[in-house]
């Protein structure tokens, strides 16, 4: 056989192994900030690597949202004025909550189901919860993009007028909350749904965030179908579309961002702490 | 010194009213050995391992790796083990290399030292022609070759193989047999769950029988055993000349010190002319063999008979693990 050489010859002693940083890039940092890094750069890497299915999922649906919504309706005569300016913010909050959802949740589910390749990760030296930590930042990582991306195909097929410079801390603050609840409420998904379910479960999560998160119309346009406005009041996405409105337009008449902040910080807090349950039930109780 | 691994008084229990799938499980490994699981299909060898590597919460009990305990410390604990588990779970999104590398990230490893060591178990474990495939293109054999370079690439000082020979052609297996015995000469500690006789006799310094959760017996292979009632059987293919009595035989060899008891098969086919004059005498012994084996040569010699054949049996682990475990179906 082979002969061994030196560097598989000593298995590191606890001692040696325990705390000593690695030499290179990352001295200045401690193990456990590594370690993290790599296992959120695994999900980076691997999505980089094929930019085509992710761009597809980013892109199509929104794309289609604004021609149809935006340019067909109202060529058509069905919508009139402004109403690209008040689809863009609707559209870039439904893009970043759900692409940011599916990409913390899809993998996850296979990866506790059968997949078992997160298991990698869940046996580097980092505490489980920050396993799952890595897991929101990279769902919040695709979120912001998603959202973000939506600004210039806004701005090309609808046609609207560039957001003014004051906007965008408002617009970032939200797609970031936003993107993070999203993700927040992927990892709860993912480590709750089975493979054999996940039709049935997303035909009952994703439809109804998609048509009761004000996307297409303003929260306050409701107020004559109190119940509708009820349901989309219980919604996170309402808040980030809203946010970005109130952001981005401010003669229009929406929910502030300092409500649509809060609410979120809320909804985020509360589907993290659920999500990283759920995940460490996951990542101890099985074989 | 501190031991690799010390389990004490281990309970998992998966439902509070089922009946433990670990009920009260104690042992200890010690530091370079390899030490083999064995057990029947839910025996809880696999739960034992997912607690010992951080990846189920026991009920109670107290488990340490190199004195450093896995549920209060469980990223500590990761730095020192691995494992090979019984289903790979390789990243499909990278290549054979790609995995490799990235475990070592996780563990911190420098870019150079886990280039290095990467490029090194690739050529161990015979897989540098395989270094950029994905992993759902690799056979079984090349995948496991792969999760077990993979378990190496942060040098761990225990490695624990989750019945490592499942699914593994005959090639694949005495392979994988080599690279255990290999890593045992560098000092790495080798905890392996089978239930595979030869591959637990073969393989581990010490085997631990678990049946139902608890430990029935943990020895050497060579003890466990010797300590089976019943002993080892010589027996003797002889051919006699004409008139002599099997039975004189039968009483000499009962005289032999040692011999528990004596059986005569006689030639097949009887004993009258043109029938096969083999015949066979079965001397059970309690004690070590190799002592009475040149005595009972030497009877059947003086008693005029020709030795043509000459086995020992001596009982295998298997004959153990039934005795412990009973023949019913799990």
């Amino acid at each position: 056989m082979t002969t061994p050489t030196t560097t598989l010859n000593e298995p590191a002693g606890p001692e040696t192994s325990s705390d000593t940083a690695a030499p290179g890039r990352w001295q200045h940092v401690g193990p456990t900030t590594r370690t993290f890094l790599a296992v959120l750069w695994r999900d980076v890497f691997t999505t980089a690597r094929r930019p085509a299915s992710f761009l597809v999922q980013v892109i199509v649906q929104p794309l289609l949202l604004f021609f149809v919504f935006g340019k067909v309706l109202g060529e058509a005569g069905y919508t009139h004025g402004d109403f690209g300016a008040t689809l863009l913010p609707g559209v870039m909050a439904f893009n970043a909550l759900l692409v940011s959802l599916q990409n913390t949740a899809m993998p996850l589910i296979m990866d506790f189901s059968w997949s078992g390749e997160i298991e990698d990760r869940l046996l580097a030296p980092l505490p489980g919860p920050l396993v799952a930590v890595a897991k929101l930042v990279f769902g919040t990582l695709c979120g912001l993009f998603a959202g973000l991306v939506m600004a210039p195909l806004g701005f090309l097929v609808l046609g609207t007028t560039g957001w003014p410079l004051t906007a965008w801390p408002g617009v970032l603050l939200i797609l970031l909350l936003g993107s993070a609840t999203g993700a927040g409420i992927g990892l709860t998904l993912g480590t709750v749904v089975s493979p054999e379910r996940i039709s049935v479960t997303f035909s009952l999560v994703l439809a109804p965030l998609t048509f009761t998160g004000s996307v297409q119309y303003p929260w306050s346009s409701l107020g004559h179908l109190k119940w509708f406005q009820v349901v989309s009041a219980i919604n996170p996405l309402t808040y980030v579309s809203e946010g970005l409105r109130a952001a981005t337009l401010p003669n229009l008449r929406c929910i502030p961002l300092w409500t649509d902040t809060l609410v979120l910080l809320l909804a985020l807090a509360l589907a993290a702490a659920v999500g990283i349950k759920g995940f460490m039930s996951r990542a101890l109780g099985r074989r | 010194m501190t031991d690799a691994v010390t389990v004490s008084e281990l309970v998992k229990r998966y439902h509070p009213h089922a009946p433990a799938a670990v009920d009260g499980l104690s042992f200890t490994v010690e530091r370079g050995e390899v030490f083999g699981l064995l057990g029947p299909n839910g025996a809880g060898k696999s739960t034992t391992v997912s607690v010992l590597t951080t990846r189920m919460l026991p009920t109670s009990g107290r488990c340490l790796l190199f004195g450093t305990d896995v549920v209060a410390q469980p990223a500590r604990a990761r730095r020192l083990l691995a494992v090979v588990p019984q289903r790979q779970n390789l990243d499909r999104s990278l290549d054979v290399r790609q995995n490799l590398l990235f475990h070592a990230r996780y563990h911190g490893i420098a870019r150079d030292e886990r280039t290095a060591r990467a490029a090194e178990l690739l050529d161990l474990m015979g897989l540098t022609d395989q270094a950029g495939r994905r992993v759902e293109r690799l056979s079984g054999g090349q995948a496991q070759r792969v999760v077990i370079a993979r378990a190496l690439m942060h040098a761990p000082q225990v490695l624990f193989l989750d019945e490592p020979s499942t699914g593994l052609d005959p090639q694949s297996r005495l392979f994988l047999h080599a690279r255990i015995r290999d890593l045992r000469d560098r000092g790495v500690t080798v905890v392996l769950t089978t239930h595979d006789m030869e591959e637990a006799a073969t393989l581990s310094d010490r085997v631990g029988i678990v049946d139902h959760g608890r430990l029935l017996a943990l020895d050497t292979p060579s003890a466990l055993t010797e300590a089976l009632p019943g002993g080892t059987t010589i027996t003797a293919q002889v051919r006699c000349a004409e008139g002599t009595a099997a039975d004189k035989i039968v009483t000499a060899l009962t005289e032999l010190p040692g011999a528990c008891a004596v059986e005569h098969d006689p030639a097949p086919g009887g004993t009258g002319p043109g029938a096969d004059p083999a015949q066979s005498f079965r001397v059970r012994t309690d004690t070590d063999p190799s002592a009475l084996l040149p005595e009972v040569l030497r009877t059947l010699l003086d008693q005029g008979a020709e030795p043509v054949g000459l086995s020992m049996v001596r009982p295998s682990l298997q004959d153990v693990f039934i005795s412990l475990t009973g023949r019913e179906l799990r």
